[in-house]
């Protein structure tokens, strides 16, 4: 229980400050924080599997791509945020909207999840053996398992043409 | 006393909801696509935690199956990014309103 409240405080705190930060670098950093909260979570959970591709391939590839990319643009922070292409009355309005529906959106999630439903402990046996879930997903799940190659291809070529410079 | 299921879907709708209000409220393309994450990955925590209590291998793949698109869109949205601010040295949604330029 002490576990499961740190790694959510952990995770909830690093997710606002990936929203409050105004330098995208730090933003990236702390989702890393946040993620490997979650991998904590996930370890909680009997999932081991998905613990570690959590760190292996959210924290260590995509996380790292968004970095890249990042530096790559070497990305005004500061001033793109309030340049006069933004109305001032207006984007606070939408701002202000905006976090009004979050905090909307919360409550009501809460509320929905307080209206009873199980609260007791978890029942039954936990599946954690990587083998079980690599052998489903080879034969359950072997069709899904090959698309999903292919969406990898096009987002691949997509990525490169559409990075591309056009002489 | 150990969490319950109510517990983390509890922390997934708080963590879910910080990632829509950053998409609500940030103008800037690089955090919107981090929000997306941290949306994402509250779902994945749904998924573990349902499987969990379900006794069953599919929430651990359905999550592994939520990990791979997440990373495709990271690189098709990336790419977007990149060829957006070549054309506009800005990465401010406000900027680029008009569908053609």
């Amino acid at each position: 229980m002490i576990l499961f409240y740190s790694f959510a405080v952990i995770a909830v705190v690093a997710s606002l400050l990936v929203i409050a930060q105004r330098n995208p670098i730090y933003s990236v950093l702390l989702l890393i924080a946040s993620f490997g909260a979650l991998s904590g979570l996930y370890v909680l959970l009997d999932a081991p599997f998905v613990a570690v591709i959590q760190i292996i391939v959210y924290a260590g590839a995509i996380m790292v791509l968004f970095l890249f990319v990042v530096m790559l643009l070497n990305a005004p922070h500061e001033e793109t945020e309030y340049d006069e292409h933004t109305q001032m009355l207006r984007r606070s309005g939408a701002m202000r909207f905006g976090g009004f529906l979050a905090v909307v959106l919360v409550m009501e999630l809460v509320w929905a999840l307080s209206k009873g439903g199980q609260t007791g402990r978890f029942a039954g046996a936990s599946v954690s053996s990587v083998a079980l879930i690599g052998r489903a997903l080879f034969t359950d799940y072997a069709f899904q398992f090959e698309v999903t190659s292919v969406l990898i291809l096009v987002a691949m070529v997509g990525a490169v043409v559409l990075a591309r410079r056009t002489s | 006393m150990m969490p319950t299921l109510n517990d983390y879907l509890v922390l997934s709708a708080i963590l879910f909801s910080i990632g829509t209000a950053g998409v609500f409220v940030r103008r800037n393309l690089i955090t919107i696509l981090l929000s997306i994450e941290i949306m994402l990955n509250a779902v994945n925590l749904t998924f573990v935690a349902f499987g969990r209590a379900l006794g069953s291998a599919d929430g651990q793949i359905i999550v592994f199956f939520v990990m791979t698109v997440a990373a495709a869109e990271a690189a098709v949205g990336l790419a977007i990014v990149i060829s957006l601010f070549r054309h506009r040295e800005s990465l401010n949604p406000d900027r680029f309103a008009s569908l053609k330029w």
